[in-house]
């Protein structure tokens, strides 16, 4: 006898258990399944409801539910504290994603055309850049930094120092590997022939880049820099060990606020936070898709996927 | 984005062809084309001439080099040694995107993100049509493949006949010197691909254009082409005519990729190379006199055939009615070994002692009642003419 294709209760013994135990213990085993999926899911999601509901609160104590207000975004809104760090996060993710969007996309297309060996050292270089813990790549970039400014300070005179653009380059290091893998598996699955086809048609070199490789990519090289643009907007690590004076993005005033208590107004800056996320993440999710529908290839776990590597 | 503003670029290094001066050129002309890969050789010293506005054919088994040969006339591949000539002009080094040849591939390769139109006119974009030249064309060019008012569809939600259709069209509006086909049926089912064979040897009358077709099926080569060239292991086995081919296979590799045939080995005893005519002694004491196939062969005597027959030059009858034999006539006695009723004809398994076993077909409409009532087992006489005796030396 064969075991059955999904052996939820365990292999069933021959002459052991009846048919009728068999399924008990199948219906035991899918209810002790099924509750322990809810409290999972409740445990991820109720913290983050928990503050979208008390960044509605009118009671100035953040635990306490008095009633409904939104006045807190519009407090949020005008406080300069909270506004020059939606600033910085925003001069900090949107040069990020740009030129990790250019490096990584140009590094995928380059790597396609180097020999397999040399291919495969650097698939290893970015695997490794995404999986190194953020804290190792937030220390090493602080080393590199305080070290080699004070070199060339002592040089040149200069006076370089932390701020925007050190947060930018160090985010960028892991950024351009994830654009890098999007663009490289939506490349990989690219039908080769679309190339021939477009040679067969006249179209040089460059035009077929331009008509037919280019638009292929596209939704990939989109994810790739909303996918950039989120993860730099709302890391704290990396961001806290390389902002200098006045670069304080989004996470960091935020933290910076939870030491001294939560208030409705940090609630309602989170909640902004992580619906401008959250929208982004949509976006990409979609241009993902729907590239992934126009060519019919599958794109496995989509942007999921790459956030799950990611976390 | 307007790409009709670019304006048409010349083919480069184009000087007057041959034909230009006068006098027909072939529109392709493989001059002793050797292709290898690392160790492998897939084509092997191949000289072919592909004549103005006919239906050629390679047919062979995979991996006999029919489609490496096809992408070296596109441009895709650079043979390792020899020379390609399109329309008269060496094209050694030339991209595909300056060759005017066009391809329908295998899977279509249609380009997802754009329209059936964009697609079509694509090639007409490439070269600087205007945009009113374009629409034109593209709306003559889907009339000729029957899918006029498709222009807007998207093409993933056309059916795979239509797709065929859209990649005809696609390469037939650029009016390219030579149309080359891989395997292009290969996705259809089979009746949808037999109506796509008739569609096609209709479409290549149409237009005129030279069509070079690849493939592996004998029966698809056998209905569209003009001429077929047979290729085994990077060679050319033999080029012909449908009829040609059949009739008439130079080697035992033609003879049974096409069609089917029994197979009697045997010895060379006789030969007249001005005619042809050889006799044969076979290995188990029959002399059959027939036709050596292959014209170039100059066997000598002794040397070891085969003498191909195919099935339905075998006439099977009941020992107990069979004709008497007679001058130039072969027949050998044997037991009916399996007789499978095929709607239109009967095979017959013959287990005979001095041929082996032989496969006989037996048309039902006429014939068949005289066999009716023959079972496994009973004895028979497989009688045929010597006209149907094919000496096969290689």
């Amino acid at each position: 006898m064969s075991a059955p294709a999904i052996p939820v209760a365990g292999p069933v013994r021959a002459g052991g258990r009846t048919k009728a135990k068999v399924d008990h213990w199948n219906t035991v085993v899918e209810v002790w399944l099924r509750g322990h999926s809810t409290i999972v899911y409740a445990f991820l999601y109720l913290p983050i409801v928990i503050v979208v509901l008390f960044s509605f609160n009118a009671n100035r104590l953040a635990t306490i539910w008095t009633g409904f207000t939104v006045d807190w975004y519009a407090i949020a809104l005008k406080d300069e504290v909270v506004l020059s760090a939606l600033r910085n996060s925003f001069s900090v993710a949107l040069p990020n994603a740009i030129l990790a969007t250019l490096i990584g996309t140009a590094a995928a297309l380059g790597l396609q055309r180097v020999p397999k060996p040399v291919r495969i050292v650097f698939d290893a270089l970015t695997y490794v850049s995404i999986i190194v813990p953020e804290v190792v790549i937030a220390l090493s970039t602080l080393v590199l930094f305080a070290s080699g400014f004070s070199f060339i300070n002592d040089l040149t005179g200069l006076r370089l120092q932390l701020g925007v653009p050190t947060i930018v380059a160090a985010h960028m290091l892991f950024n351009i590997s994830i654009v890098l893998l999007l663009v490289r598996a939506r490349l990989s699955g690219m039908d080769r022939t679309l190339v021939e086809a477009s040679f067969d048609l006249y179209a040089s070199p460059w035009r077929t880049f331009r008509q037919i490789t280019f638009p292929q990519l596209l939704p990939a090289i989109v994810a790739g820099f909303l996918l950039a643009f989120t993860f730099s907007f709302d890391d704290y690590v990396i961001t806290s060990f390389v902002s200098g004076p006045g670069s304080s993005t989004l996470p960091i005033f935020i933290f910076g606020q939870v030491k001294r208590g939560v208030t409705p107004e940090t609630n309602a800056v989170a909640t902004m936070m992580l619906f401008v996320t959250l929208a982004l993440l949509a976006v990409g999710q979609l241009a993902l898709a729907r590239g992934a529908r126009r060519t019919g290839g599958v794109q496995e776990g989509g942007m999921a996927g790459m956030i799950a590597q990611q976390r | 984005m307007s790409l009709s503003a670019t304006p048409d670029t010349p083919l480069p290094g184009r000087r007057a062809t041959l034909s230009e001066r006068g006098g027909e050129t072939p529109d392709v002309d493989i001059v002793d084309v050797t292709k290898r890969f690392g160790d492998i050789t897939a084509v092997d010293a191949m000289r072919l001439s592909v004549a103005r506005g006919a239906f050629y054919s390679f047919l062979g088994p995979s991996g006999c080099g029919k489609t490496t040969t096809l992408r070296m006339i596109a441009g895709f591949e650079q043979p390792t040694a020899g020379e390609i000539y399109l329309a008269g002009e060496p094209v050694a080094g030339v991209p595909p995107y300056q060759r005017n040849v066009n391809t329908v591939f295998q899977h279509y390769a249609l380009f997802p993100h754009m329209n059936v139109a964009q697609n079509v006119g694509y090639g007409l974009r490439q070269r600087g049509t205007t945009k009113a030249d374009e629409a034109r064309r593209v709306g003559e060019a889907l009339e000729l493949v029957r899918l006029s008012g498709y222009e807007r569809r998207r093409t993933w939600e056309l059916s795979g006949g239509q797709q065929q259709r859209v990649a005809l069209a696609r390469a037939l509006i650029n009016q390219p010197t030579v149309l080359l086909l891989d395997e292009p049926l290969g996705a259809l089912d089979l009746k949808l691909r037999k109506e796509m064979q008739l569609e096609l040897k209709a479409l290549q009358q149409e237009v005129g254009i030279t069509f070079v077709y690849v493939t592996h099926d004998q029966e698809e080569a056998l209905t569209m082409s003009d001429t077929i060239i047979v290729m085994h292991h990077g060679r050319i086995q033999q080029q012909g005519g449908p009829a040609e081919l059949y009739e008439r296979p130079v080697n035992r590799f033609v003879a049974n990729f096409i069609g089917v045939s029994n197979p009697i080995d045997g010895k060379l005893v006789e030969h007249d190379p001005s005619t042809g005519r050889g006799v044969v002694q076979t290995d188990r004491g029959l002399r059959l006199t027939g036709l050596v196939t292959d014209p170039d062969a100059r066997p000598a005597p002794g040397t070891e055939v085969i003498v191909a027959v195919r099935p339905e030059r075998l006439q099977v009858e009941p020992a107990t009615h069979a004709a008497p034999p007679a001058d130039g006539w072969s027949s050998v006695e044997g037991r009916i070994h399996q007789g499978t009723y095929l709607g239109d004809h009967t095979e017959f398994r013959v287990a005979t002692d001095i041929a082996g076993e032989m496969v006989a077909r037996r048309q039902n409409a006429a014939g068949a009642a005289a066999i009716m009532g023959v079972g496994p087992g009973d004895p028979v006489v497989v009688r045929w003419e010597d006209s149907a005796n094919l000496i096969l030396v290689a």
